[in-house]
C-alpha cells in the first residue's frame, strides 16, 4: 500500500449462474464465488492469496485479468478502469498481464514445440523483437534455467519443473507488468518446488514484475509474499504485510489456518497451539448469514450470526473483517470449533467489542497490553486501493 | 529389529518396460512396532508408493517382479498366494489411499460398503454387521452417523469421504494399516482433522502405522521413525530426532533445507539442483551423486563409481553415504547454517 497499485480491483464480484434446462436456460442458483474484494498489487511487490479449496482465490486471479467478466465491481490497471473493455480491447494489455497457470501438464499443447509455445505471445501481440523471435525466445529459455537448444523439443520430453518453467517463460517473455501465479508451485516436489519459487524472486528482482501469488500453501506464501490477503468462502478476512500476518493474525480464521499447517520440526511441533476447526466449508452457493466464518468459528457470538463484519483496518496496513478480532495470546492449549451441527456452542475468552474498548479507554481504563488500536476502527476508507 | 512386529526384509519391485527394466524399489529394510508409525518420506518416483502397494499385494506379479520378505506378526506378505492374500487384507493390514473418491464405489451407499467388508472377514450377520458399522462411522467422528451411513460417496465432503476410507481399513481391526498420502487431497484444516483422528485411533487399536507422504510438516507431527528414500532405495533411516536434528544424508539434509517453512522466513531457499534420476537408467555410483553438495569432498571417485551400503551409525540410525562421519556431520552444518544464517539476516 505503499506504493500506488499497478492492478488493483474494486468490490470485486463474480457469481456463477446455476442453469437448468437445455434450451431455455433457467438460473435456479448462483455460485457465489468471488464477493466483493478489494485488492492491489505495487510494482515489483506480490501480493499472496491464500485460503482452502472453494475460498474463491482461483476465481478472484482470472477475474483481475479479466480472464472471466467480473459480475460487479471494478478491475483498474495503471489507472484506468479496464472493466468494461471488450476481449479485443484486452488484447493490447495481455502483453503486460500474463498468468502461470498449476498443473505443468495441463497447460502446454503437447502438440507443440517448447520453441512455439514460448514465442505464441510474440505472434498474437505481432511484436518483431530485434534479432528475430527466436532468439529473443531463446535469451528467455536460458533465463528461467531450461537449456536453448531445447527449442524444438516437445513439452513431454521434460519433467513437470522443467514443464513449469516453460509456463514461466512464455508468461515473462513479454516482459509483463503483472503476472498471476495460480498455485504454480503445488504440483512440484519439494526440492523442485524451491527451485521455481527462487526463479520466480529472480524474475522479479530483475523486471520489476508485479505478482498477484494465489496459493494454499501458508509457508510458500510467506516465502513469497510481501502483503497477503486471506480468503475465505469469497471474502478477504484479513489483508496485511506479510510479518505482520504470521506474527499477530487477528481473525479466528487466519489462526486456525496457520495453526493447522505442521511445522517440519518435531520439537516446535510438539509444543504448538493447535486449533482444530470442525466441519466443512460451507456451501458457495447458500451463504451464511452474518460472519461467513461463524459456522465453523470458535469466538461466534449472536452478533456474528446477525450482522456481516467489514474489513475495517485494526492497526496501520492491517484490515481484518471480524467483530471480535483475536487480541490476545491464544495459549497452546487445543482449542476447538464449535461442531457445524451445534452452532449455539460456547465461545471461550471474548474480547469486548472495539468500541466498548474505546469507552474504556476514554473513560480513562488503561489499553490492554500488547494492542494497538491506530486510527478510529470504525471509518472503513473502501478508496483505501 | 529381527524380532519388531512388522518386518520388511530387501524388498525389490522391478518393472520390465520396452526401454529397460525400472527398478521401482531396490533393497528396502525397515521395521515397525504395534502402536508406532513410520513415516516414509520421499519425492515422485522415489519409490515409496510401490513400496507399499507390494506390501498389500497390489503390485500386479504378472507384470512386475518382487523379491524380499515382509512380515506382519506372523504373517509373511510377499510369497503368499492372492487367497491368503485376500484373508490377510482388511484384518492384518489395512490401506487408505489418496484419492478418497476413488477408492470408495461410487454407486454403493457408505454403509453397505463398511458392512461388505465386516462380512467378508467375521461371521456374523447382517444387522449385526451393521451395528458394527455403524459405531465404526461413530469412531471416526461422522456427525449424524444413523443418517450419513446411507448416503453415497458423492454425498460427503473429501475430509468425510476419508473418514469413511478410515472407518473402513480399521473396522476388521488389522495390526497394520499403510496410510498411503492420506491428507494430500485435503485442505489443511482438514488433514489436521484427520490425522489427529488417525493418532487417536492408533492409540485405541494399537496398530502399526506406516505413513507415506512428501510433507515434513506431517511426518514432524506424528511419526516416531521416519525413513527417507531416493530413486528406489532407502538413503536414511532413523528416529523423528536422527532425521530432524541430525540428518546424515545429504539428500535428507537438502531435504530440510529446502522447504519453506510456517514459523520462519528466510530470503532465499536452498534448492537440490538439478532432476532426480531415471529409474531406468540410474547412476553406477551413489544414487545421489549428481546432485549431491559434496560429491567431490572424497577426492576419489567413489561416489561416482561404487553403490554405498546402509550403514548403521548408532542403534537407531542408518545412513547410505560413502563420506566418513566427521565430513556427514560437517555437510549437514554447513548445510544447515547456510539456511539459519540468512533467516537471521531477513528477520
Amino acid at each position: 500500500m505503499t506504493a500506488e497499485p499497478i492492478l488493483s480491483a474494486d468490490a470485486l464480484v463474480k457469481h456463477f449462474p446455476i442453469t437448468k434446462g437445455a434450451i431455455r436456460k433457467k438460473t435456479i442458483g448462483t455460485v457465489n464465488a468471488v464477493n466483493g474484494i478489494s485488492i492491489g498489487v505495487a510494482p515489483g511487490e506480490t501480493l499472496g492469496l491464500v485460503g482452502e479449496s472453494g475460498c474463491g482465490k482461483s476465481t478472484a486471479g482470472r477475474t483481475l485479468l479479466k480472464l472471466l467478466e467480473p459480475t460487479a465491481g471494478n478491475v483498474w490497471y495503471d489507472g484506468r478502469d479496464i472493466t468494461g473493455l471488450t476481449k479485443r480491447e484486452m488484447v493490447p494489455l495481455r502483453r503486460e498481464l500474463q498468468m502461470i497457470f498449476q498443473d505443468p501438464y495441463s497447460s502446454l499443447n503437447p502438440r507443440h514445440t517448447v520453441g512455439s509455445i514460448i514465442s505464441a505471445p510474440y505472434e498474437v501481440q505481432k511484436i518483431d523483437p530485434p534479432g528475430g523471435v527466436k532468439r529473443a525466445v531463446q535469451e528467455t529459455m536460458e533465463r528461467v534455467g531450461l537449456n536453448p537448444e531445447h527449442y524444438n523439443r516437445y513439452p513431454n520430453e521434460f519433467s513437470g519443473g522443467q514443464r513449469q518453467r516453460i509456463g514461466i517463460a512464455r508468461a515473462v517473455t513479454l516482459r509483463p507488468k503483472v503476472v498471476v501465479c495460480d498455485e504454480p508451485v503445488s504440483a512440484l516436489d519439494v526440492s523442485i518446488q524451491a527451485q521455481v519459487i527462487n526463479l520466480l524472486q529472480d524474475l522479479q528482482d530483475e523486471f520489476g514484475i508485479a505478482y498477484v501469488f494465489v496459493a494454499h500453501d501458508l509457508s510458500v506464501v510467506r516465502q513469497m509474499s510481501h502483503r497477503v490477503a486471506v480468503m475465505y468462502l469469497g471474502s478477504i478476512v484479513e489483508i496485511t504485510d506479510r510479518d505482520s500476518l504470521y506474527a499477530k493474525p487477528l481473525h479466528p480464521y487466519t489462526h486456525a489456518l496457520m495453526s493447522a499447517v505442521p511445522v517440519p520440526d518435531p520439537r516446535v511441533e510438539a509444543t504448538r497451539e493447535r486449533i482444530v476447526l470442525q466441519g466443512d466449508l460451507p456451501s458457495p452457493i447458500n451463504l451464511p448469514s452474518g460472519c461467513v466464518f461463524h459456522t465453523r468459528c470458535f469466538r461466534a457470538q449472536d452478533r456474528c450470526r446477525m450482522e456481516v463484519p467489514l474489513l475495517l483496518e485494526y492497526s496501520p496496513g492491517h484490515q481484518v473483517a471480524c467483530h471480535y478480532p483475536v487480541t490476545e495470546s491464544l495459549g497452546s492449549e487445543l482449542i476447538v470449533g464449535p461442531d457445524s451441527g451445534l452452532v449455539e456452542l460456547q465461545a471461550p475468552m471474548v474480547q469486548p467489542p472495539s468500541e466498548v474498548i474505546a469507552d474504556m479507554e476514554s473513560a480513562g481504563s488503561s489499553r490492554p497490553e500488547g494492542v494497538d488500536y491506530a486510527g478510529d476502527p470504525n471509518t472503513f476508507r473502501e478508496g483505501d486501493w | 529389529m529381527t524380532d519388531a512386529f512388522v518386518r520388511v526384509d530387501d524388498l525389490r519391485v522391478s518393472f520390465p518396460t520396452e526401454d529397460g527394466i525400472v527398478r521401482a524399489v531396490d533393497g528396502v529394510t525397515f521395521s515397525v512396532e504395534r502402536g508406532k508409525t513410520l513415516a516414509i518420506v520421499g519425492e515422485s518416483g522415489s519409490g515409496k508408493s510401490v513400496t507399499s502397494q507390494a506390501l498389500m499385494g497390489l503390485v500386479n506379479r504378472r507384470t512386475a517382479t518382487i523379491e524380499g520378505r515382509a512380515w506382519v506378526g506372523d504373517n509373511e506378505l510377499i510369497a503368499a498366494s492372492d487367497d491368503e492374500l485376500r484373508k490377510l487384507r482388511g484384518s492384518v493390514v489395512s490401506m487408505i489411499f489418496q484419492d478418497p473418491f476413488a477408492s470408495l464405489h461410487p454407486f454403493y451407499r457408505i454403509g453397505n460398503q463398511l458392512v461388505e467388508a465386516v462380512l467378508v472377514h467375521q461371521d456374523v450377520s447382517k444387522s449385526e454387521a451393521r451395528a458394527q458399522a455403524l459405531d465404526m462411522l461413530q469412531r471416526v467422528g461422522i456427525p449424524n452417523a444413523e443418517r450419513r451411513i446411507d448416503d453415497y460417496p458423492h454425498q460427503l465432503s473429501g475430509g468425510m469421504r476419508q473418514r469413511v476410507m478410515i472407518a473402513m481399513a480399521l473396522i476388521n481391526g488389522p495390526s497394520l494399516l499403510i496410510a498411503d498420502e492420506p491428507t494430500t487431497a485435503l485442505d489443511v484444516t482438514v488433514q489436521a482433522q484427520i490425522m489427529e483422528l488417525l493418532a487417536e485411533l492408533q492409540v485405541q487399536y494399537n496398530t502399526a502405522i506406516i505413513l507415506i507422504t512428501h510433507d515434513l510438516g506431517v511426518v514432524a507431527d506424528v511419526a516416531d521413525e521416519v525413513a527417507v528414500m531416493y530413486a528406489g532405495r532407502l538413503v536414511e533411516r532413523g528416529t523423528l530426532e536422527d532425521i530432524f536434528y541430525d540428518p546424515q544424508m545429504p539428500y535428507t539434509v537438502g531435504l530440510l533445507s529446502s522447504v519453506p517453512r510456517l514459523d520462519d522466513v528466510s530470503a532465499r531457499l536452498t534448492p537440490i539442483g538439478g532432476q532426480p534420476p531415471s529409474l531406468i537408467n540410474l547412476p553406477s555410483g551413489c544414487v545421489f551423486e549428481p546432485r549431491c553438495g559434496a560429491r567431490s569432498w572424497l577426492g576419489d571417485d567413489r561416489c561416482s563409481t561404487v553403490r554405498p551400503e546402509l550403514l548403521d551409525i548408532s542403534s537407531t540410525h542408518s545412513v547410505r553415504c560413502h563420506l566418513s562421519d566427521a565430513d556427514r556431520k560437517r555437510f549437514a552444518a554447513e548445510s544447515l547454517a547456510a539456511v539459519s544464517g540468512k533467516k537471521d539476516g531477513s528477520s
